[in-house]
């Protein structure tokens, strides 16, 4: 690693305290995520017919990364701590994988 | 650094707790269905609450980077009350399925059910007892270095156990068995 990237690095992870919210723009992001929430509610009332999973599992998945992306900041934070986060994640899936195909094959 | 690791490894541990979940959800031999004991509504306004609390903790951290700590206190503790709420109401709802005659041991869908759900609650209740040392913490003014990091930081975690109930909310509730 040269001086560049290390000093690119350093400003990078001095940065994201900079990054942060404002705090309207947070008020703004949990409307948008509370309307969400409403909207998956709604098809416990409302039939959505076809529609019904990929509307609910969408909205689970935009709510699930603007949470991550916004206010926890990952979106704007270090590579590494991207990694971290998203090997975790993409080691769950694959857990939920290999156990359904167990289940699968086996059960 | 610690923290995303610390995330990151948590990440495997409810997805573990989740597969497990998915994979019996089905295996319902005795006891009520999830449809027969669910509370949608009631369910509802928990995940609101949790969901709002994560606002509050941005607010937390947001007052904090700005020094205006006093306004931070407050923002810390409505999180925890908050996060309180939830828990009071996870409670609730765990007082009446097992009325209704789902114990933990009933059949798998419960036992999965039970474990996952406690496992997030407990998570909720750490992070409360977080908050409030924390608020303690900066009203008796004893902490030493950054203090706008060290919110920061519980702030991640008090998001990572709303990300995780927004996974629940879809896949345990909203989606029937």
């Amino acid at each position: 690693m040269d001086a560049t990237t290390t000093a690119t690095d350093t400003v990078q992870q001095g940065d994201s305290h900079e990054h942060g919210l404002s705090d309207a723009m947070a008020i703004k992001i949990a409307l948008i995520l509370a309307a969400m929430t409403a909207l998956e509610v709604s098809t416990y009332y409302v039939d959505f017919g076809a529609f019904f999973l990929p509307v609910l599992i969408i909205l689970m998945i935009v709510k699930f990364f603007t949470v991550v992306s916004y206010f926890m900041h990952l979106k704007f934070e270090h590579q590494m701590f991207k990694l971290l986060f998203y090997t975790g994640l993409g080691l769950a899936l694959f857990v939920y994988f290999v156990a359904l195909a167990t289940f699968k094959f086996f059960n | 650094m610690a923290m995303w690791l610390f995330l990151g490894s948590e990440c495997l541990l409810f997805g573990g707790l989740i597969s497990t979940y998915m994979l019996y959800r089905g295996r319902i031999t005795q006891g009520p269905r999830p449809s027969q004991i669910f509370d949608i509504p009631f369910t509802s306004v928990s995940s609101f609450v949790l969901l709002m609390s994560s606002l509050t903790m941005v607010l937390a951290v947001t007052s904090t980077q700005r020094r205006d700590y006093e306004r931070s206190k407050l923002w810390l503790t409505v999180t925890a009350l908050l996060g309180a709420t939830f828990v009071g109401g996870q409670v609730y709802e765990f007082t009446a399925f097992y009325n209704e005659g789902l114990g933990f041991t009933t059949n798998l869908f419960s036992s999965s059910f039970y474990t996952l759900t406690g496992f997030h609650g407990v998570h909720v209740t750490v992070g409360v007892i977080m908050l409030m040392a924390l608020r303690g913490i900066i009203s008796k003014n004893r902490d030493t270095g950054d203090r706008a990091e060290v919110v920061e930081l519980i702030g991640l975690y008090w998001h990572f156990v709303d990300i995780v109930w927004i996974i629940i909310f879809t896949l345990v509730y909203l989606i029937p068995a």
